[in-house]
């Protein structure tokens, strides 16, 4: 028996004995998700559960180092945990931008300090974050962002105005592009950190084709923020914001995500195929996702080895996003005019339409498809003047 | 296993690169032997030579003098076929009927793998009966016959079947022609009596036959496998010609795609390079990411193949339907952004178009792939 071997095992005993099995059903929606912070209703005990017992043993975060709250696992152990999760259908204990976005950035630009503080807390569940990027007037254009942040000695005095701020009604605290000199473009933002409840934040939900609000605007009015809580160099944000826009857009591809081997072909065959030009369409359609979960197995197999080129995210965030459309065309056409229902139960709540709404922005947020096609272009393929 | 080559793999690859880009050149083998009307398509020096590194041998057992790879392997060599169109009997040879013969009596392999390994042999595989790759059905029969069988029918479009020194040839011996059951592999001899072939050329400059079997008599030793049970043996060989062409076609579809963005780099109009471009370069990118997740989709096929995973018929059609539709783009933007030039018959890029097309046939095209997805799939 490997040293891997034994790990697996011991994985495998510890998720048959501790994860509950309510949370070994499939997620439904957002909803079902766990996002921590301090106003997070759990939605049943088993949520409660789940996140205590992976935060003690490091799980949620695996491959993050033991003293900022992960197991320390290498790039094969997660691999392995990941796979051991999948095995049992297990949900993820804990989902937030803290994991995917701001805990990356910060093991790469944080001092030790804020490290220990901040990772832990998102480790935990303890502290939900949301990302402060877009402005109304800046958003593929994100460098020209306004919102200004004025240097008072100790601390910054904040005022602006940032968009499609993901559940910032929901979030504790903010990491935040801010421009602390007016004269240099790309090196004239910095990284800031600061609680959502400090004086002058406040949050006005956007109400979405979806009829939901997942985003917000968020309004900044004098507020401030003590100048231990920026992370990297003053004035170089830009190069933590570009580092971090990698994670985002490597988690809008939907890469490494959970079950994309259950073909749509197969979802819809369920409740009757009968057209055989949609069905013809689903065959391309599975053929493509097919292909793009072996994509997603190779770029995360090459991230751990430092081989995935540094621009490759960009790719994989469109072609995830374009394929994720068109999952959610073809599920409305599967559905008929029972995909058309936006209140009654039966539709839970009009979920696919709502869903399939929602999709439209996967290639505009994080980057839109046309930059990330100018991102390859330019630093992949290396054509002139892109 | 990550999807990417280990060091030895990674060393393959630069020894399979080198060879073709230099002794499997354009210019030298292809055109070559195009421009010389060959009969075959390809030169037997170049067989020998692919002997001498060992090849020809690559997924023939250690036991049977092979090297003794894999799928992953094989494939590599591919790859680097395609970006170069190398013409050469590898495929049908060394990947498809080599794969039969690991499945042969040690009779049949003493018989035929030493010819194979040293590159004096050709092998051709003979299973569609029709233009279109159809596996399911197979109308020729065999009959029993004296201590063996009489093999009667016909066979369309055997790729290398005029140059072949054997033809595995996919008979029923039993039940209706679209039975699963009752298929046996036999080893069929290029000199058979009541064998015959009309060559064609095909579009790629390569050879193919349309093979027609009147009677001929074959000894029970000349059966691959079982009899009535080589559907099983059947469907490697078609995995492995179906993963193998995939890869060689995620080799046309880069050397296409190298060609397009260095000519984009190069090529002037309207006072500015036509790279910098932005409907151009939007193109060219998203070429770039179906190219890459066809090769991720390639290399998962080869490893599922290789580790005799329930899997890998699933992933195998999806990796020769997506290689088959990235290439295919690859070598129609290929031809389009070269403008007036990509129309030549001096420029290379048509040739890329032209051995794509070829490919995409080969042991089923992307709509047959898909189809047998969404089978595979439960709808």
């Amino acid at each position: 028996m490997t040293d891997l071997d034994a790990f697996r095992a011991e994985i495998r005993a510890w998720l048959e004995e501790n994860c509950p099995p309510e949370m070994r059903e499939p997620v439904r929606g957002d909803d079902d998700l766990c996002w921590g912070g301090r106003k997070f209703q759990f939605k049943n005990e088993a949520q409660k559960l789940w996140l205590e017992r992976c935060a003690a043993k490091g799980y949620t975060v695996p491959e993050w180092p033991t003293p900022y709250g992960g197991a320390g696992m290498n790039a094969a152990q997660a691999k392995i945990w990941r796979e051991e999760m999948h095995r049992i259908n297990a949900r993820p204990p804990l989902s937030s931008f803290g994991i995917w976005m701001l805990g990356p950035a910060l093991l790469k630009f944080g001092t030790e300090e804020q490290k220990v503080h901040y990772l832990n807390q998102i480790a935990r569940g303890e502290i939900r974050w949301c990302q402060g990027y877009s402005e109304p007037g800046s958003g593929s254009d994100l460098v020209s962002l306004q919102t200004y942040g004025e240097d008072k000695g100790d601390h910054w005095v904040v005022n602006g105005q940032k968009i499609w701020t993901s559940y910032a009604n929901k979030a504790d605290w903010i990491f935040c592009l801010v421009r602390t000199d007016k004269a240099n473009k790309y090196q004239g933002i910095s990284f800031l950190l600061f609680d959502m409840e400090s004086p002058g934040v406040s949050t006005k939900p956007i109400l979405l084709i979806s009829g939901n609000s997942p985003f917000c605007e968020t309004f900044f009015d004098n507020v401030k923020v003590p100048k231990h809580q920026i992370v990297g160099e003053l004035n170089r944000g830009w190069d933590v914001a570009k580092y971090l826009l990698g994670h985002e857009r490597e988690m809008i591809s939907g890469a490494g995500g959970n079950d994309r081997l259950n073909t749509i072909g197969a979802v819809l065959a369920r409740s009757g195929l009968e057209d055989p030009v949609l069905r013809a369409e689903l065959a391309m359609f599975d053929v493509d996702a097919l292909a793009f979960s072996a994509m997603g197995e190779k770029f995360l197999d090459e991230i751990k080895v430092g081989k995935a080129h540094p621009a490759q995210p960009n790719m994989m965030k469109y072609a995830g996003t374009e394929l994720n459309k068109r999952r959610y065309e073809l599920l409305m056409a599967g559905g008929g005019s029972a995909a058309l229902e936006w209140e009654s139960e039966a539709s839970d709540g009009g979920s696919r339409a709502r869903a399939w709404l929602r999709t439209k922005a996967n290639s505009i947020e994080g980057g839109t498809s046309e930059v990330m096609l100018n991102v390859i272009a330019k630093r992949i393929l290396d054509l002139p003047g892109a | 296993m990550p999807l990417y080559h280990t060091d030895d793999q990674a060393m393959l690859a630069d020894t399979a690169r080198q060879f073709m880009a230099g002794e499997g050149a354009i210019a030298k083998q292809l055109r070559h032997w195009r421009d010389t009307n060959c009969k075959d398509g390809f030169g037997h020096g170049l067989w020998k030579q692919f002997a001498e590194l060992g090849f020809t041998g690559i997924l023939v057992d250690e036991a049977d003098g092979g090297m003794g790879m894999g799928h992953v392997e094989a494939g590599i060599v591919l790859e680097e076929i395609g970006r170069n169109l190398t013409p050469s009997p590898f495929l049908t040879s060394s990947v498809m009927a080599a794969t039969a013969l690991g499945g042969a009596s040690a009779e049949l392999k003493g018989r035929y793998l030493p010819g194979l390994l040293a590159g004096d042999s050709v092998f051709a595989v003979a299973i569609d009966e029709g233009p279109k790759h159809r596996p399911e059905r197979i109308a020729t029969r065999a009959q029993r016959a004296g201590n063996g069988f009489s093999i009667s029918g016909a066979k369309a479009f055997v790729v290398h079947g005029g140059s072949a020194d054997m033809l595995v040839v996919a008979a029923r011996t039993a039940g209706a022609d679209d039975d699963a059951d009752g298929i046996t592999l036999f080893a069929v001899p290029k000199d058979a009596a009541g064998l015959s072939q009309d060559a064609v050329r095909l579009v790629d400059s390569s050879m193919a036959t349309h093979v027609r079997l009147d009677n001929v008599a074959v000894d029970a030793d000349a059966v691959i496998g079982e009899v009535d049970g080589g559907r099983e043996l059947l469907g490697r060989m078609l995995n492995a010609g179906r993963v193998g062409a995939a890869a060689e076609s995620v080799g046309v579809a880069g050397g296409a795609f190298d060609m397009t963005t260095t000519y984009l780099k190069q090529r002037k109009q309207f006072g500015r390079l036509i790279g910098e471009f932005q409907a151009l370069q939007h193109r060219a990118a998203h070429l770039y990411s179906e190219l890459e997740i066809a090769r991720a989709t390639v290399i998962k096929a080869q490893q599922l193949l290789d580790a005799g995973s329930d899997k890998a018929d699933l992933m195998v059609s999806v990796a020769k339907a997506k290689a088959g539709k990235a290439a295919a783009l690859a070598v129609k933007e290929g031809v389009q952004m070269h403008g007036g030039i990509g129309m030549t018959d001096e420029y290379d890029i048509g040739l890329y178009m032209k051995r794509d097309r070829a490919l995409a046939e080969f042991m089923g095209d992307l709509h047959y792939h898909a189809d047998r997805v969404a089978r595979m799939s439960g709808y």
